[in-house]
């Protein structure tokens, strides 16, 4: 099957000024040669920690943000090497959901009004219609239409951000931290949502999160993300199961589990990430890991499969270890 | 039996508001004790930040205490005057730890002219003394290079160093209690799980006591030794962290666990939403959204009940199995 | 309703809003208002410069004419050229000062420094020069208002368009594809109105207050038109004993620039929360 989104070797620079007088900014190397295929109507949760380069790998598929290297392909046919409006028209199957939903909304439009100004855009008729069905889509009562952004919670903003991008018909949906900041019932109710819609519309998820328990229940495949590259790319079930970087491994250790083991029993990573403007020769990871040699501090590993979990580390766990 | 860190028993506190009295706590008991973390868990709403302002005596000047004990030490703080607090209660026996680490340092000034100065305040005392102290607390909270930090800038710590430097503000003058807000809530998980680590570390080696206020039931079962959960102003149960993950009492609790990632199969929520304060139901706040409400929950506030030694419960149901 | 509320516990800025709705009413209907609205060009040489009296509340000018009627009568002139001064300074700047907030790059560069060239003009020097090269009238005194007035609406709007630009929605916007022109005047525009409208109504009085100087200089309104500045002009001669010929007229500049300045400042409180008294 043709995967409907592929990315290869992509990678994004953020910032970096030439000036006239002073010292000139280096870009930051926000995402250093991703990878990825994702097939038709799969969840690929992407996993970081912040600076990771996760939000930006999205905002770069979407295409608001340039990639300075490497290929997008939208359905098999190359959409990449465009500035923004060039880029969201012709991936236009695209859409992304944002972090802070509330924020998203114009303060000064009601809710229907923003839900028809996206189908004007595009040029959609019959929008009554559409905003209609799409509200009742996120379970919404068509009363929202009139309400202001302050007058919904915060599970209710999040469902007016998915009508938002489900009444342009999208294919691939982008859906950045969609349960952070959310109380635990109403985390639960937006992923049933959203598990109920990727059935409904057809859709494929890019499900960008930190919250490992969330992406364990909710996605197909896992992508691990350390300063700007996949370090890990394999089926949640395999990634939890048996972790094959040391970074995953450190992560997963790190997440606090219901099942409990107290904190000071538990050995955290060590020290932190370093910055992405001042990255360390070969493996990014290498000065934080107990497995680290020579060569990780040498050369940078590449992602290569090994025995059904795709990893970039020189010593990776062996399945029977971890 | 010692005297507990900090008791409460019976807090109410309202706030004036143009549309009425907003009765944001109802009914919050529970207690600490020394060498103890206490989880106090609830979403969004709760009333956590209030219960925090009212323990450090800054409630906003519309709020007031309707009823209700503070026990810190076995003092009343309810008793202690404005200057008293001031100087002798927050910031030295009761320290605090805010929940965004971005926030709470003045970034024009020094860590060392920031901390030294809450030392100073609470401690008038020799200069010299109070920077070989904090010295060693910022190595206590393992700060890389703690002499050189004294002189560098917030701006130059990540998040994660800032909040051991706060941790470390927040145990300058010996507390006795310490409050943590969220602490790691805007922390990555490796450096939450280090920050976790550290707080259990501090508080075993120095047998103070913590309110742990947290909405992450996952941080509870990895930190504290006993945890209240508040539901819309009220405690709905209260008791140690093994019993209450394992056997839940209260209904909200059973739901709450029920909602964890970890937890639930297909994703669960509660339907409804949190009440407001200002139309809060009357009787058990959870009963509209409750599984198992009879008419009686609507009918008056329940009565705490324990069911099990050492666990709480605020919940009819449990009445009438004690009654029986 | 709460900020109508909270405007009306605003006692300086209420006082504010009385002063310019009466203005205002002056303006419109000043012709029936006048005791004697022929005063406005006729002159009665038979009655110069007499006092304050129940005929003449506010006495008589050099020419005879009533000081009353023709305070009156200033009001419509001294609002019109606020207005069309600020309205035309809004029209420039306002767009302005969109797209260089919105836009990066030479364009926004080019558009601010030549703001700050035209802040950096004396409003009061850069009018005379004007009227000295178009000749002393209402229309040379206007534009060179509107010519030093425009920065300040680019200033503020490309600071709050330049805040905006990097807000989520702006995002969430140019993600669903929408165009610049969309996003700027149907987006951007709305959230930053309200400095504007503060920026504005403070500008009126500014506007009144300086084209009254310009026509006490006589680089303004021309004789015998009813204007406050021109008043105070003339009446200099006959003072100190004529003391209601430049009392009257002055007051009213002064009552009528304090009013918008008192609205201004009531409306910022309103919009601008850091400086919101909480009470």
């Amino acid at each position: 099957m043709t995967p409907i989104l592929e990315v290869q070797d992509l990678s994004v620079s953020l910032g970096g000024r030439r000036r006239w007088l002073g010292r000139s900014i280096p870009p930051v190397q926000a995402v250093r040669g991703v990878s990825l295929a994702v097939a038709p109507g799969e969840v690929l949760g992407i996993v970081g920690e912040s600076g990771c380069g996760k939000t930006t790998l999205g905002r770069t598929i979407l295409g608001l943000q340039r990639e300075s290297g490497g290929e997008i392909l939208l359905d098999g046919k190359r959409v990449s090497g465009l500035a923004p409006q060039a880029a969201r028209r012709v991936r236009n199957s695209i859409h992304y959901v944002h972090q802070d939903a509330g924020a998203a909304l114009d303060p000064w439009w009601s809710i229907g009004r923003t839900l028809e100004e996206a189908l004007a855009i595009q040029g959609i008729g019959d929008r009554p219609a559409r905003v209609a069905e799409v509200l009742a889509a996120v379970g919404l009562d068509a009363g929202a239409a009139r309400r202001y952004p302050h007058e919904l919670s915060g599970g209710q903003l999040r469902r007016v951000a998915l009508a938002r991008i489900l009444a342009l018909r999208p294919r691939v949906v982008i859906l950045d931290e969609p349960t952070s900041g959310l109380d635990m019932s109403v985390q639960a109710m937006v992923l049933t949502l959203l598990r109920d819609l990727r059935v409904r519309y057809g859709l494929t998820y890019l499900f960008i999160s930190h919250d490992l328990s969330v992406v364990r229940r909710f996605c197909d495949r896992v992508a691990i993300m350390y300063l700007g590259r996949v370090v890990e790319l394999a089926p949640t079930a395999e990634v939890f199961a048996a972790p094959r970087h040391p970074y995953t491994r450190s992560l997963l250790e790190a997440a606090p589990r219901l099942t409990g083991r107290r904190a000071a029993e538990a050995a955290p990573l060590a020290g932190e990430p370093p910055s992405a403007a001042r990255l360390p020769p070969g493996c990014a990871f290498a000065p934080r890991c107990a497995r680290s040699s020579a060569a990780c501090r040498a050369e940078d590993p590449a992602l290569a499969l090994r025995d059904g979990a795709e990893v970039a580390c020189h010593h990776p766990l062996e399945r029977a270890m971890a | 039996m010692t005297v507990p860190a900090l008791a409460i028993t019976g807090l109410r506190v309202g706030i004036r508001s143009d549309e009425g009295m907003a009765r944001i706590l109802d009914h919050i008991a529970f207690s600490i004790a020394p060498g103890c973390i206490l989880g106090v868990v609830g979403e969004s709403g709760c009333g956590k930040s209030t219960l925090i302002r009212t323990i450090l005596g800054i409630l906003p000047p519309a709020a007031e205490i309707v009823a209700g004990s503070i026990l810190f030490e076995g003092e009343d703080l309810r008793a202690f005057s404005e200057a008293e607090l001031n100087r002798a209660v927050r910031g030295s026996r009761i320290g605090f730890v805010p929940q965004d680490p971005y926030l709470a340092l003045n970034p024009l000034f020094t860590i060392g002219a920031q901390l030294l100065e809450v030392m100073r305040w609470h401690a008038p005392g020799e200069r010299r003394s109070h920077s070989t102290r904090l010295v060693e607390l910022l190595r206590r909270v393992q700060l890389p290079d703690p002499e050189a930090a004294l002189a560098r800038y917030p701006h130059q710590f990540s998040g994660g160093q800032r909040q051991r430097l706060l941790i470390a503000a927040a145990l300058a003058c010996s507390p006795r209690l310490v409050i943590a807000d969220e602490p790691t809530t805007a922390l990555d998980v490796t450096t939450q799980q280090q920050i976790l680590r550290l707080l259990r570390e501090l508080v075993d080696e120095l047998g103070i006591a913590m309110l742990f206020v947290t909405h992450d039931l996952g941080v509870v079962a990895e930190l504290c030794d006993e945890v209240s959960v508040i539901y819309a102003g009220q405690t709905v149960e209260s008791g140690p962290t093994a019993a209450m993950l394992d056997r839940p009492l209260h209904p909200y609790t059973r739901a709450l666990l029920a909602c964890h990632p970890d937890r639930s199969e297909g994703f669960t929520g509660i339907p409804g939403a949190v009440p407001s304060p200002l139309r809060a139901p009357p009787g058990c706040r959870f009963a509209p959204r409750c599984a198992g409400a009879r008419p009686a929950c609507t009918g008056r506030s329940p009565a705490p009940q324990w069911p099990e030694p050492g666990r709480s419960v605020d919940c009819i149901l449990y009445e009438a199995k004690a009654a029986a | 309703m709460l900020v109508l509320r909270k405007f009306l516990r605003d006692i300086p800025a209420v006082i504010g809003a009385v002063i310019i709705l009466f203005v205002v009413i002056l303006a419109l209907f000043g012709p029936w208002i006048a005791p004697y609205p022929e005063d406005a060009s006729a002159s009665h040489l038979l009655r110069r410069l007499k006092p304050p009296s129940a005929a003449y509340p506010f006495g008589t000018d050099n020419l005879g004419r009533d000081i009353l009627s023709r305070v009156i009568l200033g009001a419509r002139g001294a609002l019109k050229v606020a207005l069309v001064v600020v309205g035309l300074a809004m029209a420039i700047g306002v767009p302005l000062g969109l797209l260089a907030g919105y836009e990066r790059g030479v364009l926004a560069e080019a558009i601010m420094r030549v703001t700050d060239v035209f802040l950096a003009l004396p409003q009061l020097i850069l009018a005379l020069a004007l009227a000295q090269l178009l000749g002393p009238s209402v229309e040379s005194a206007m534009l060179a208002l509107t010519l030093t007035y425009w920065p300040f609406f680019t200033r503020i709007v490309h600071a709050e368009t330049q805040r905006l630009r990097n807000a989520l929605f702006i995002d969430a916007l140019q993600g669903i594809g929408a165009g610049t022109p969309r996003i700027l005047l149907l987006h951007i525009l709305p959230n930053i109105l309200s400095p504007i409208i503060v920026r504005a109504t403070i500008g009126l009085g500014f506007t009144i207050l300086v084209a009254a100087v310009l026509g006490f200089l006589g680089m303004g309104a021309t004789p015998p038109d009813p204007d406050w500045g021109l008043a105070v002009a003339q009446s200099r001669t006959y003072l100190p004993n004529a003391w209601w010929f430049a009392t009257f007229p002055g007051l009213a500049i002064l009552i009528a620039v304090l009013g918008f300045n008192l609205l201004g400042d009531g409306l910022r409180d309103l919009v601008d929360p850091r400086l919101r008294r909480s009470r």
